[in-house]
């Protein structure tokens, strides 16, 4: 590796390349599986399941807190994999980048839903 | 001086859609593909989701209306196909947090992981498809 890494020596590949997205998308499915597994917890545990019981497992401060972080999680999450399936199946650049583009705006609308409902029940 | 490539090197490319069917993949490149296929499906499934939380949390009529909903056996159906889609993501998730940790990346230790992934998935649907149709 050359000692300058700026201008026409800027080193634009290299094993590096990617380590962010790699490294937040296996911490964003830390997060998604503990948000999966306290879920699946609320459905085996006994008693009835019934609208009182949900309501209230998402009144409460915790659950929002902690599935607002899901949320974002998930939307990074979701990024970081789809990205991956368009850049290797879509060839077109200009159709490419506007499934990217898309694929942001869905994803931050759907987040904005989400908010929506945790914090109006 | 910059090199110059006189030979043509060799380009590899993804598997063509219609290279599929002829390709014998190892066992774990297929939970691997199927990983990528789950998340997709949870991908486009995410307003399906994110509508049943709307409607669950809304009031307790559109809760009960909701579960009436889901009680459909083509609805069942599509649950079944979501929840089999969280469990394989899942698990082959935690294989791939297994591989960085431990370094297991041998073809043995593929093969293991893949059985091991397979077994948890399909068991843990075989069991919602129970509590879906039989009600057990």
């Amino acid at each position: 590796m050359s000692s300058t890494n700026y201008g026409a020596h800027r080193l634009v590949v290299g094993a590096h390349y990617g380590f962010r997205d790699w490294l937040a998308q296996r911490v964003t499915a830390v997060v998604l599986a503990v948000y999966t597994l306290v879920l699946l917890g609320y459905f085996i545990w006994p008693g009835p399941l019934n609208y009182a019981r949900w309501q209230a497992l998402y009144a409460a401060q915790w659950m929002k807190l902690l599935s607002f972080v899901a949320v974002i999680a998930l939307t990074y999450h979701v990024w970081v994999g789809v990205r991956d399936i368009w850049m290797d199946y879509i060839k077109s650049v200009s159709l490419r980048l506007s499934l990217q583009v898309l694929t942001i705006v869905w994803l931050v609308a759907c987040a904005g839903w989400a908010v929506q409902v945790l914090w109006r029940t | 001086m910059p090199t110059v490539h006189t030979r043509k090197r060799p380009e590899f490319r993804n598997i063509h859609i219609s290279q599929i069917a002829g390709y014998r993949l190892p066992l774990a490149g297929l939970v691997s593909i199927l990983h990528r296929v789950s998340g997709a499906l949870m991908f486009f499934l995410l307003p399906f989701t994110l509508w049943m939380l709307d409607t669950s949390l809304r009031s307790e009529q559109s809760y009960a209306q909701l579960a009436q909903f889901l009680g459909l056996w083509p609805v069942k159906l599509l649950l079944l196909v979501l929840f089999w889609a969280l469990a394989h993501h899942l698990a082959a998730g935690v294989r791939h947090l297994v591989m960085d940790a431990f370094q297991t990346v041998s073809k043995e230790q593929g093969r293991k992981l893949a059985v091991a992934t397979f077994a948890v998935s399909l068991l843990a649907t075989a069991a919602f498809a129970a509590h879906l149709f039989v009600g057990a």
